[in-house]
């Protein structure tokens, strides 16, 4: 039983990192139809900056308020690397799939050698606070308040994003440019514009994945991003293309899933797992669980 | 006459190598609806989606459009749109997932109040159904809804492309009833397949053929002429039969036919014919 509980909430913090990832992922790629492999750069960004700020910014910390303030800057620093990536290298290339894929996968590849000539190839320990690295005790399941965390951040960015998808304007817009972006335009709106945001959008959520990712692992490391990216598409997949609700289900679906299957199976069958789980939504519901429209 | 709303000039259309449209010239009347005719596949909607700049990526526009004095072709969508070009596209393209009134509020453009007053007189369907999903309402009230997001501002020229397609006949009356109250405030062009409707509102006719214009004038007097109508439009008579289908001869019959004497139809590179 407590082994249960416990790989249900470790699943679930697992899947917590995922859809912070996903979901502005299958944003950008619902409205924009632009298949961001960047996005994984935003996250390394986002904990490295936290890392940086905990150590050297005026007023940050790990601990207390001051760890507040340096996610908050790695929040910044991966919204601000969103926006410049948006404006600079996508707005140019909307359309041409071909060069907006290697221009991202070349910014990644680029980005995590940066990462990694500036602070070196290896994992560092992550300034966090004490509690995270405590236990809480949940029906008897000693579980990691990181993840807990994890959790918790998780569940506020969706309910933000969809009260953001259902009551602001720029949430209207989105929603009607996931389903026929032509369309607005045709209305007299410039939905160049939501793309920014929409990146904007994913990149703090893919910071504060990347921050509160290495609070939980308690390390920080230029690759985290790359190997969280390819689990996040997965979701964003059976998730369906633009829903974000879509994503949250399909996170919690392959973070159980990989976390059951690793425990109770040999470890790494989980990833094989959600592999054939995506084999089989893609031959069963090729446009996803939520297909391609924002249900806010 | 006073000056056109609309000038299009010269205006050719090539799409994924396709040349659909081999310069094109005509004139939109600054009031009431001039009727974009034409058999399926011939271009008409290529013309309109190139006037307010929604031509595929692939696609090359050349010539030029003017809206007044102002050049069209150069301008992005949604500067044309806020500009005073409202489009009522093909298929009606209504969010599906969003309420009716979501779908207003989308039409809302900064600037100016929104006339849902107006909007709501002409559909008062649309009031009633406004916690609707769009995707749920029948083809007609879609429509309705599509004509609607564009009458919630003021615009300088509409372009409506087949708003009856695919209703029911009382359904055409409607949407024609309307188009007729909105005609006497803005001008419009319009792409109708509908004879009836066509002798119901147009004032003036635009015949497009093997990607030019292959006839203009008034198009009550095209409608008399049924052999004209015939050729131009491989339909027989005018009483709302979709002009398609197998139409045994494809081109206007030379001069006769021809009003606008410098674009006589050639057959020589005619693209596709849809039909
Ligand atoms: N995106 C595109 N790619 C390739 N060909 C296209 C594209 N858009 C239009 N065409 C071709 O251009 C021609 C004209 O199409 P268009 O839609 O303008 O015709 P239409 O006169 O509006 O026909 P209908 O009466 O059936 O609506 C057709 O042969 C069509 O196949
Ligand atoms: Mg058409």
């Amino acid at each position: 039983m407590d082994a249960i509980i416990l790989l249900t909430l470790t699943g679930l913090g697992l899947a917590a990192l995922y859809f912070l990832v996903a979901s502005g992922l299958s944003l950008v790629f619902g409205l924009a139809d632009v298949l961001n492999f960047a996005h994984g750069l935003f996250l390394g960004v986002g904990a490295y900056a936290t890392w940086w700020a905990a150590g050297n910014l005026p007023g940050a910390g790990p601990d207390g308020l001051g760890f507040v303030v340096a996610v908050a800057f790695g929040v910044a620093a991966g919204t601000l690397m969103a926006v410049l990536v948006e404006l600079v290298l996508i707005r140019p290339l909307y359309s041409r799939t071909i060069e907006q894929v290697l221009v991202t996968v070349g910014l990644s590849l680029a980005g995590v050698a940066l990462l990694q000539a500036t602070w070196g190839a290896d994992a560092r320990p992550f300034p966090r606070p004490a509690w995270t690295r405590e236990v809480t005790s949940i029906f008897g399941a000693q579980v990691p308040n990181g993840g807990l965390l994890l959790i918790v951040a998780a569940t506020l960015v969706l309910g933000g994003i969809l009260a953001f998808l259902r009551w602001t304007r720029y949430g209207l817009i989105i929603r009607a440019g996931v389903e026929n972006r032509e369309m607005v335009t045709a209305l007299g709106i410039d939905v160049r514009k939501a793309f920014t945001l929409v990146f904007a959008i994913g990149g703090a959520a893919a910071a504060l994945a990347g921050a509160l990712g290495s609070v939980y692992f308690g390390t920080v490391s230029p690759q985290q991003g790359g190997s969280l990216l390819i689990f996040a598409f997965i979701v964003v997949v059976i998730g369906g293309m633009g829903s974000v609700v879509g994503s949250a289900y399909a996170a919690v679906a392959v973070g159980l899933l990989q976390q059951f299957v690793n425990y109770y199976g040999t470890s790494g069958l989980g990833d094989i797992c959600v592999v054939a789980l995506l084999a089989v939504v893609l031959l069963l519901r090729p446009q996803g669980i939520a297909g391609k429209a924002v249900t806010a | 006459m006073s000056e056109p709303v609309l000038t299009v000039e010269d205006l050719s259309v090539r799409i994924a190598g396709l040349h659909i449209l081999q310069g094109v010239s005509f004139t939109v009347a600054p009031t009431g609806v001039t009727v974009l005719l034409g058999r399926n596949g011939v271009g008409k909607t290529t013309t309109l989606r190139a006037a307010v700049g929604l031509t595929p990526r692939n696609g090359e526009v050349r010539g030029t459009v003017r809206m007044g004095a102002q050049s069209l072709l150069s301008q992005r969508t949604h500067r044309l749109v806020r500009g005073g070009l409202g489009y009522v596209p093909e298929d009606r393209c209504v969010f599906a997932g969003l309420t009716v009134a979501e779908n207003l509020r989308l039409a809302e453009r900064r600037g100016s109040t929104p006339a849902y007053d107006r909007v709501f007189a002409l559909f008062p369907e649309l009031d009633r159904r406004s916690r609707q999903r769009a995707g749920s309402l029948s083809g007609g009230q879609q429509q309705m809804l599509a004509i609607g997001r564009v009458l919630l501002n003021d615009n300088r020229l509409l372009l409506v492309d087949e708003p009856t397609k695919g209703l029911a006949p009382k359904v055409v009356t409607e949407v024609a009833e309307v188009l007729e109250r909105v005609a006497e405030s803005v001008p419009v062009l319009l792409v109708e397949q509908n004879l009836a409707v066509v002798r119901r509102l147009a004032r003036d006719a635009v015949v497009l053929a093997a990607g030019r214009v292959a006839w203009t004038g008034d198009a009550q007097e095209l409608l008399l002429e049924t052999a004209l109508t015939r050729s131009l439009l491989g339909v027989g008579s005018a009483e709302g039969h979709q002009p398609a289908g197998p139409a045994a001869d494809r081109q206007p019959t030379g001069t006769a036919v021809d009003r606008v004497a410098d674009h006589p139809a050639t057959a020589a590179s005619a693209p596709e014919d849809g039909s």
